[in-house]
């Protein structure tokens, strides 16, 4: 066992809280400026091989980065953890020599920004129950139907949308494509409006008759399913990394104004320290649940459960963290506009997308009731 | 990072598994029952090697680090915390005082037949009027010549009255107050040191606590450990790690009560099912199941910490503080989920719940813990 972190993760580590701290900014646009940035130091394809576009790091790396993105401004961290996870990642796994050359050196770079479109009106936890359909031409497919709650909709290049070719068929009809902004029939809804994550964008994806020729099959027909649940994992460890580096933000912002605060009454100090010192605790207990989760999914490992409980811990933590940080600085912290209220509201998304904390809970059970 | 155990931990693991299913299970609710220590067990772990496994083999020790100790505190825990607490008590606050602040002549004196499981540990720093406060010794230690003359009176004090070595603390200057306390070590059958009252307590009920009450008990100056003054550092940087121990036990006792839970929500039928088919139930056992491995990560990190020579006093705060209270709840619902069966001593889960209890309060109770990890963060 080597329970603390290698000199060579410590040190991507360090550049990375240098690059959020330093490079990204939290305004209230789209964060093209911080992805941008990201993309010139080659983030948007951390995980991806060198021959590919990208820098070629180990997942823990690309997890590390997570965390500290999301630290500063979550909405690029869900941004860049979508892109990767399951806009880029599923290319890689399963895309075609010739689709791999097409897109992933543009994803990996940051000239193309990737996105994952599963989630229907009534698809949410119940994946499989989508009902976007694929009907076949002799030059590719037709689709027809509407997807929601799309991170990047109308915003992203290139998404993996899931549709069945066959409903009778249940998930064994359900089908990955390769979908361009600009394919004929595709147009993204107006944002939703959202509690937290404001700078990410949100949309309906509504498909009209829009064609998608067969070299944009991703992977075969009937596989979609199995391509979209092998990217959970991976994606909820991403997840848990951006509730981490929000569980971080509300108690480093707290031990912050902890350290100013002279009560005179040295008693009141230290109680609102000793909260202080029990969300430091799970912090930590967080953070190592999170990297264990990560560096079993870098070395091969299946790793359902471990991904699950860093995700239930990580952001179960960062939503309570930023409740007790309110009770502990008191109501000058509180406002709507400041950083523990947008810590808060952004908090929130992390236990409920890629799979609420409730379906982790069944995850975990599952594999303790074997 | 790496996340798994190495060789020597993993075969550590398995050998006292084995030892706690064959050696300890079968008598562990008997033994509870009738508030029996058994010294038989404790010498089959002095047999096994299982009585100074964090120090060097010159020593008679294992020579292998501490997260090999803390799996042995776990996996003894999972069965019996009360031989848990024993092997802790006897490692962690009694072997490593001896083996980090004794003169060569102790250590092989005294660390040695630790080591071997020849003798018993015990560590007495409690007192009626001081618990949290530690630092207000009232036992007194005054020199007489070549020894040093002490009297007063120590309470809840795990092994004692069984143990042949004890280390003690007492006042040698009280002007001089935390700073005027320093640490002996006395053998168990000096004349003028005898046991007290044994309490009866609602859990741990096998591990012997008692009161040892000094009377002019004369000991020789060379039992003096480190120097005149040095006792309560000495004290407290013991209890840094031996949180450790008590967050193995923590970690131990948890998962014993979840194994407990989950075999019995999976054959416990209800409406005609299982009644792990129920989310009540299994996102119980979800949480139990997460909070569990965040408990032993953090555990087992603190360990990691101290073997390597690393500050470690912060984590073994937080490991202690997380686990105790995570095996508290994960009892609790344990309990819980046999429903009315659990609350009967017929099912093993309520012995469980009691022995969480004490996780929360000794070696540093968990408010002392926060202010620890508090005073760590903020200076």
């Amino acid at each position: 066992m080597k329970l603390i972190l290698s000199d060579r993760h410590l040190k991507k580590k360090q550049e990375f809280t240098s690059f959020a701290d330093q490079e990204l900014d939290n305004g209230a646009e789209f964060p093209r400026r911080n992805l941008r940035k990201a993309a010139e130091r080659g983030l948007m394809g951390l995980p991806i091989p060198v021959e590919h576009g990208g820098r070629g790091e180990d997942f823990l790396t690309y997890i590390l980065l997570l965390e500290e993105v999301s630290r500063v401004c979550a909405s690029t961290g869900v941004i860049i953890a979508v892109h990767t996870s399951v806009g880029t990642f599923p290319l890689l796994y399963y895309g075609s020599k010739t689709q791999k050359e097409k897109y992933l050196p543009g994803l990996a770079g940051g000239t193309l920004l990737g996105a994952f479109a599963l989630t229907e009106t009534g698809a949410g936890s119940d994946a499989s129950a989508l009902s976007t359909k694929a009907e076949t031409r002799e030059e590719g497919y037709i689709l027809n139907g509407s997807k929601m709650f799309i991170t990047s909709g109308g915003e992203a290049d290139l998404y993996t949308l899931f549709a069945t070719v066959d409903r009778s068929a249940g998930r064994r009809g359900i089908t990955a494509f390769l979908v361009e902004n600009n394919f004929q029939g595709l147009s993204a809804g107006p944002p939703e409006l959202k509690m937290g994550l404001k700078r990410s964008s949100t949309t309906e994806l509504r498909l009209d008759n829009m064609p998608v020729p067969s070299a944009n099959l991703l992977g075969k027909e009937g596989e979609g399913f199995n391509i979209a649940m092998s990217l959970l994992d991976g994606g909820r460890i991403g997840i848990a990394a951006q509730g981490l580096g929000l569980a971080r933000a509300s108690i480093e912002y707290t031990r912050l104004v902890l350290k100013k605060r002279d009560t005179g009454k040295p008693g009141t100090a230290r109680d609102a320290a000793c909260l202080l010192a029990e969300l430091e605790t799970r912090l930590e207990a967080a953070r190592l649940l999170t990297y264990r989760a990560a560096v079993m999914k870098g070395n091969g490992l299946r790793c359902s459960a471990e991904a699950s409980m860093a995700k239930i811990f990580a952001t179960d933590l960062a939503v309570g963290a930023a409740v007790k940080c309110m009770d502990i600085c008191g109501i000058a912290h509180c406002s709507a506009e400041g950083k523990l209220a947008r810590y808060f509201c952004d908090a929130k998304a992390t236990q409920i997308y890629e799979g609420t904390n409730q379906i982790q809970r069944i995850v975990v059970a599952r594999e303790m009731l074997k | 990072m790496n996340f798994q155990l190495n060789e020597e931990q993993e075969m550590t693991r398995q050998m006292v598994r084995d030892f706690a299913e064959k050696e300890l299970r079968p008598g562990a609710e008997e033994r509870d029952d009738q508030e029996k220590f058994s010294r038989d067990i404790f010498n089959k772990m002095g047999e096994l090697g299982l009585t100074g496994i964090p120090f060097p083999e010159e020593y008679g020790g294992g020579g292998c680090d501490f997260i090999s100790y803390v799996i042995a505190v776990e996996e003894i825990s999972r069965v019996d915390a009360s031989s848990g607490t024993t092997l802790s008590a006897h490692t962690s606050l009694a072997g490593w005082p001896l083996y980090k602040y004794g003169s060569e002549e102790q250590k092989k004196k005294y660390l040695e037949p630790i080591c071997l499981g020849e003798k018993l540990g015990a560590f007495a720093l409690t007192e009626a009027t001081a618990g949290t406060d530690a630092a207000a010794q009232r036992t007194t230690a005054v020199a007489d010549g070549d020894h040093y003359v002490l009297n007063g009176n120590k309470i809840f004090i795990t092994n004692g009255g069984e143990a042949e070595i004890c280390l003690v603390f007492a006042v040698t200057d009280k002007e001089k107050k935390a700073k005027g306390i320093s640490a002996f070590i006395v053998d168990g059958n000096t004349p003028g040191m005898s046991a007290g009252k044994k309490e009866r307590k609602m859990g741990l009920r096998s591990s012997p606590t008692v009161e040892l009450v000094f009377e002019n008990c004369r000991v020789p100056k060379e039992n003096l450990l480190g120097k005149e003054g040095e006792g309560f550092k000495i004290a407290m940087s013991t209890l840094d790690g031996g949180r450790n121990g008590i967050a193995a036990q923590a970690v131990g006792i948890a998962q014993g009560a979840m194994e407990e839970a989950v075999n019995y929500a999976k054959s416990r039928e209800q409406f005609g099912q299982p009644i792990a088919n129920f989310q009540a139930v299994s996102f119980m056992l979800a949480d139990m199941g997460t909070k569990i491995e965040a408990a032993r990560l953090l555990t087992y990190q603190a360990a990691y910490l101290e073997s390597n020579g690393l500050p470690y006093g912060k984590a073994s705060a937080m490991a202690k503080l997380f686990a105790a209270e995570a095996a508290m709840e994960i009892t609790t619902n344990a309990v819980q989920i046999f429903g009315g069966y659990g609350y009967t001593r017929d099912y093993p889960v309520e012995r469980y719940m009691r022995d969480a209890k004490i996780t929360q309060i000794y070696e540093g109770t968990s408010e002392v813990q926060r202010l620890v990890i508090s005073r760590h963060l903020l200076g």
